[in-house]
């Protein structure tokens, strides 16, 4: 996709199902985002600008599709713009709203609200990117300052963003950051698609995969060699510390990345029984 | 009868419509509706392991990331006897002054303060008043800064974890707050002086203002639960007073203590606790003709401005504490081991009382969760004032009517997708 602007584009920023965090982080583009106006104009933005003005040509959607009147509006958005992306993990892979799909709306309401039927427009959550296509997709919980710009300068040029293609791990050996693994937690890193500058792993915590799968990521293998019995003596910890069983594992891979490791474990329960023993 | 509305009420977070009934005598009634999708926290979080609870409670907001990591460390700790170091604690008062200062400033300058100025946006202002969007941008930056700082990040907090933090931040990357801090005391001098030029509508809606309250200081992180009624209890007992409720207008809930609505946020503490603020901000209330006991919800932006000169001067002083005692590196949280349990932790996140209660498995896997938000409680309050003011606005044009009632709304400086979770 290209798309070349002569006059300033007009740019328009769209919620869903989120807790607006990747919008505050565009707000937090400060003077940066004072500079942009240069080369913008922001036309509709519902949570920092009163406008009635719907001639956007790039829209920013950040959050989850969760109810029909979400569907209609975000199939009005496609049709209005030359350009949408997908801003952060709940937009672009589904975050946590995927998560819910393990349960019925019906279950969630009632367990909730008490009724089973209020409120009544919910519907399983899926990302924007499920519902119309996304020209760029901006991952991240919240999105990472640097690559958001990177990417704002791609759709002004017209140009494709590359997204990287690494774990995160990468990242962490650049930072020189003690592997997670030998603090014995169990790190979602080695499958992570980089592009934050590994900072969860560099103030202590573990990857948790908000960034969602690098293509090509062998989950699988990630998994069975924190459970195999022949594992590493620094996944021998991880096992120690936390008692976890081949579920649990995919439990905590499937955070940001319920959809995907679905499929996996899917596939895998499918081989396990045409393969018995 | 003629239904006006505003169908996504602009500068707020989250999905609000409002909208009014009016009769043709000049009589109407008004209504805040919630209409933002339920994301359904309570219901994901079950099953899932403290560490991971902790981690996605955060998610629940963009804006008061530290409030609900905050309410869900202290809920955990509580239910699974958790202790902490008061070299934590002081850290999480950091982070979650430096929250209240950005959440309070992007309502006062960036949703709420274009009101005031006739303006759609703040930007709006960069080529006529570059000086005062830079200064709200610069005390933004510098509440996620102090963030950044202790937690890693603001949106969301990385450090922060059941008993204590994962990473403790070096003597040389707290300094420059030092100075950075007792800067802003001059942008917040300069805020003070253009309010003191705006004049407010005046509106008295006395009404229960409920809020944390400590023996020792201005309650923001701890303290027990106060009304105005003249009652004080345990947080852990709050599902014995306050009651939730379904509005079917509304995918928010609705609470209840003493009387069917009451108030949180800034101005219900500073009601209730006045004189525990800072010197500068009690002189600040002053210039800014606030007195408690104040029945203006319209002031709610003002209480914010007396507040963001607190927590920066109490931020000052733990910075200074800490790098007078020096930072114990080796106090970073290693792994804390699973309990049963129960518990709720309850602070004042920037628009009020925020409650999370967790129940444990011996394993540490959530069995339940209820989280009570600060939006939601207001929500009755807010109907209530709308309904007040519009009895003064009978002659007003059907823009100008939404126009002053959507002032209102955001003047509660409501947080709508947290409300429904």
């Amino acid at each position: 996709m290209s798309f070349q602007f002569t006059n300033k584009p007009g740019i328009a920023f769209f919620d869903f199902a989120c807790c607006e965090g990747c919008q505050l982080t565009v707000l937090r583009l400060n003077q940066t985002l004072i500079d942009l106006l240069a080369h913008i104009k922001i036309v509709a933005w519902r949570e920092v600008m009163t406008s009635e003005n719907s001639d956007y040509d790039i829209a920013f959607c950040e959050g989850s599709i969760s109810s029909k009147s979400d569907l209609e509006r975000i199939r009005q958005v496609r049709k209005q713009a030359d350009i949408v992306a997908a801003l952060g993990t709940c937009a672009s892979i589904g975050c946590h709203n995927a998560l819910k799909n393990k349960w019925t709306p019906d279950h969630m309401r009632a367990s909730v609200y008490g009724d089973p039927h209020f409120p009544a427009d919910v519907i399983t959550p899926r990302p924007v990117a499920a519902v119309v296509p996304v020209d760029y997709h901006i991952l991240g919980c919240p999105v990472s300052t640097p690559e958001l710009v990177t990417v704002i300068k791609c759709m002004l040029t017209g140009q494709k963003h590359q997204r990287p293609n690494e774990p995160v791990c990468v990242e962490c050996k650049r930072n020189d950051t003690l592997c997670v693994f030998e603090k014995g937690l169990v790190c979602m890193g080695p499958v992570t698609r980089c592009g934050c500058n590994a900072v969860c792993t560099s103030f202590g915590d573990a990857c948790r995969g908000c960034r969602g799968l690098m293509e090509g990521a062998n989950l699988q293998a990630a998994v069975q060699a924190l459970t195999a019995d022949n594992r590493h003596s620094i996944m021998m910890r991880c096992k120690k510390n936390y008692d976890l069983s081949e579920n649990d594992i995919y439990e905590k891979f499937t955070l940001y990345n319920h959809n995907h490791t679905e499929d996996i474990k899917h596939d895998r329960d499918q081989d396990s029984s045409s393969h018995p023993g | 009868m003629t239904e006006i509305k505003i169908h996504h009420l602009t500068r707020v977070e989250g999905h609000g419509e409002l909208t009014v009934h009016r009769e043709k005598s000049g009589a109407a009634r008004v209504r805040f509706s919630v209409v933002e999708a339920p994301r359904f926290f309570e219901v994901l979080l079950q099953d899932k392991d403290f560490r991971e609870v902790t981690h996605i409670a955060s998610r629940v907001c963009g804006i008061c990331a530290v409030s609900h990591k905050c309410a869900a460390l202290k809920a955990t700790e509580s239910a699974m006897n958790i202790p902490i170091s008061t070299q934590t604690e002081i850290m999480r008062r950091i982070a979650f002054y430096g929250e209240v200062l950005s959440s309070h400033i992007l309502h006062i300058y960036f949703l709420a303060g274009p009101d005031f100025m006739n303006i759609p946006a703040l930007f709006s202002l960069l080529d006529s008043e570059p000086e005062l969007v830079q200064r709200a941008v610069r005390l933004k930056e510098l509440g996620y800064a102090l963030c950044d700082a202790v937690a890693g990040r603001h949106t969301h907090p990385v450090a922060m974890t059941a008993g204590g933090f994962s990473f403790v931040p070096a003597q040389k990357n707290l300094r420059p707050f030092k100075d950075k801090l007792h800067n802003a005391m001059e942008d917040l001098e300069e805020t003070v002086q253009l309010f003191k030029l705006i004049r407010l509508p005046d509106l008295s809606c006395e009404t229960e203002y409920v809020s944390l309250k400590h023996p020792d200081h201005y309650a923001f992180y701890d303290g027990d639960l106060y009304s105005s009624e003249g009652k004080t209890v345990s947080v852990q007992t709050y599902r014995d007073h306050i009651t939730e409720r379904i509005e079917a207008h509304s995918t928010a809930k609705y609470a209840r203590w003493h009387r069917p609505e009451y108030m949180v946020g800034a101005l219900a503490r500073f009601n209730n606790n006045h004189d525990q603020l800072s010197p500068k901000a009690r002189s600040a209330a002053a210039q800014l003709g606030l007195q408690a006991p104040c029945f203006n919800p319209f002031m709610i932006t003002t209480a914010q401005i007396v507040e963001c000169i607190h927590c920066v001067e109490d931020s000052l002083h733990l910075v200074n504490l800490l790098l007078e005692k020096g930072i114990d590196a080796s106090a970073v949280q290693s792994a804390v081991s699973a309990a049963p349990g129960t518990g709720v932790g309850a602070v004042e996140a920037p628009r009020g009382t925020l409650f999370h209660e967790y129940a444990y498995d011996d394993k540490g896997q959530c069995l339940s969760a209820n989280l009570v938000i600060p939006t939601a409680q207001n929500l009755g309050n807010l109907e209530k004032d709308l309904q007040t003011f519009q009895g003064f606005l009978a002659d007003a044009d059907d823009d100008i009517l939404l126009q002053q009632l959507g002032m209102l709304v955001r003047a509660y400086d409501p947080c709508i997708s947290c409300s429904t979770h």
